[in-house]
């Protein structure tokens, strides 16, 4: 059912862990529907310089918490913003229709660690 | 990479070498339609005849009283349809286990839309059902009360005989979906005194598409596959001749074999069992200890998600499965883990290992060691794990 992109980014994914002090710290899901997303954010100047994820859920919740937490690297929270849970899952090649979810997760999580950012430099 | 380990006997087997040479004629030689008046019907009939006569003889009933269906989908259809439609001049009530397979959820469901009242039994945390709480939900309109031999994912072997006591007492018809037990234990319709019983031969390793339907002599029941004149008009459908050899060849060594598999595979199940519990933290078995199906083994692994770790087994070249929501499509954890009380966390964590005749011990501890390393890796990446932890077990 996953593309070969996808298991592998499964079994080896990027940026596993959590940032100590966070600037922005994001977290969505719940077990009910059993995928928990936490990313954090490393910020300096408004662009990312480190993110990091933890994430509890199936090979395609992990596949596209590391490859989301891998694009916005780099990127300016503005740009980051932008990452919607379709271009993340064109990198990864596609999913099976009903996975789209955990795409949705990614995404979600990091607006809000993004969200959490803004609000603690207020 | 080295030949994959089997471990979801649940789900289906490989068609035994016996069964599949005893088959083979049927496809090809022997192909007549039984329902024709020629030597090439007759020979087929004698066919299904004696695979008929076998089976009956396997669960201690009359050829007359067996029906062969498609499987146990189809037995199970059959069964709560065609009794709920028979006797609805009686009453509407159906009661049924919340731990049945999606086919009797699925067809009960259905049926309450055409007016019918479902209720559930009570099971208890190991998945057992609740006798006294099965006596106060029978009421007068109770027709059909359905509940499985042995539950498919956890394992748990149900009190059937007493069940089927309490049916009677209230003039209620009784079935069991046997699928998971026929061909694995002892089982004497008579005895039991079940009014109904569905079986299917790919789960003792015959072919799939074939199965069979106890149906008690004098039990009123509707047809759901209304046809021709087969299977005494009660079930339409150009008969599966090589599906029902195969079946009774493959029940035969499965009778033949009963004891000695039951112990082979439970003596595996028991080192799994022991070894998982002792050497990976933070996991549940769900089901019984005792009481339980000798190939079930199924564990929920806290912290993380069943897909994840099936996968993660997968690529190390174990088959498994999941009870949990995501691999099957559905967002919604395992209802068997749910009925038994199972937090959702916990229910999406669920993996079944299902052991057969042909796994090794040397099998099985391969499975433990890779399970270790899997979960630990899971939990590494779960936000829901803390390593400072110091409970011992969940």
């Amino acid at each position: 059912m996953y593309n070969e992109k996808v298991m592998e980014t499964f079994q080896n994914p990027k940026n596993v862990g959590e940032i100590e002090n966070p600037d922005g710290e994001g977290m969505v899901g719940n077990e009910v529907c059993g995928d928990i997303m936490k990313i954090t954010l490393r910020i300096e100047n408004d662009i990312i310089v480190d993110a990091k994820f933890k994430t509890f859920g199936c090979a395609a919740a992990i596949a596209t918490s590391s490859t989301a937490t891998e694009m916005v690297k780099g990127m300016t929270v503005d740009e980051a913003l932008k990452v919607t849970n379709k271009k993340v899952i064109e990198v990864l090649g596609g999913l099976p229709p009903q996975k789209i979810h955990c795409s949705v997760l990614a995404e979600e999580a990091i607006k809000k660690a993004i969200e959490d950012y803004r609000s603690k430099k207020k | 990479m080295k030949k994959p380990i089997y471990f979801d006997h649940a789900a289906t087997t490989p068609v035994c070498e016996e069964a599949f040479n005893e088959m083979k004629p049927y496809f090809t030689e022997i192909f007549g339609n039984p329902n024709s008046q020629h030597v090439f019907g007759r020979e087929a009939v004698k066919a299904v005849d004696e695979a008929r006569d076998k089976i009956a003889s396997y669960i201690n009933c009359k050829p007359s009283e067996l029906y062969f269906t498609s499987g146990g989908t189809e037995g199970d259809n059959w069964a709560l349809r065609g009794c709920a439609r028979a006797l609805k001049s009686k009453g509407k009530h159906l009661i049924i286990s919340p731990i049945e397979h999606a086919a009797m959820i699925t067809t009960a469901k259905a049926l309450e839309k055409e007016g019918f009242e479902v209720s559930f039994m009570k099971v208890d945390s190991e998945g057992r059902v609740d006798l006294e709480h099965l006596q106060s939900i029978i009421r007068e309109d109770t027709t059909f009360i359905g509940c499985m031999m042995a539950n498919n994912e956890v394992g748990t072997i149900e009190p059937i005989k007493e069940i089927a006591k309490i049916a009677h007492e209230h003039n209620a018809v009784c079935f069991t979906d046997a699928v998971q037990a026929a061909g694995v234990l002892k089982i004497d319709v008579k005895d039991l005194g079940v009014d109904l019983m569905s079986m299917s031969s790919h789960k003792i390793y015959g072919p799939k598409g074939v199965g069979a339907l106890y149906i008690r002599n004098g039990l009123l029941i509707e047809s759901i596959l209304t046809g021709g004149h087969q299977e005494r008009m009660k079930r339409g459908g150009t008969t599966n001749v090589p599906g029902i050899v195969g079946f009774a060849k493959a029940f035969e060594i499965a009778n033949r074999d009963l004891e000695k598999n039951f112990k082979y595979v439970s003596s595996l199940r028991d080192r799994f069992i022991d070894r998982v519990l002792n050497e990976v933290p933070f996991v549940k078995l769900n089901g019984p200890r005792e009481n339980r199906l000798p190939a079930n083994a199924d564990f929920s692994f806290k912290y993380i998600e069943g897909e994840s770790i099936l996968f993660s087994l997968d690529l190390a070249g174990i088959a498994v499965s999941s009870g949990s929501a995501c691999s099957s499509g559905s967002l919604e954890p395992s209802h068997v883990l749910l009925a038994l009380g199972l937090p959702e966390g916990l229910a999406h964590g669920s993996i079944r290992f299902s052991f057969g005749k042909h796994n090794t011990i040397e099998e099985v501890d391969y499975a433990v060691d890779v399970i270790k390393s899997a979960v630990e890796r899971l939990r590494e990446m779960s936000p829901l794990f803390k390593k400072e932890e110091v409970i011992k077990n969940v």
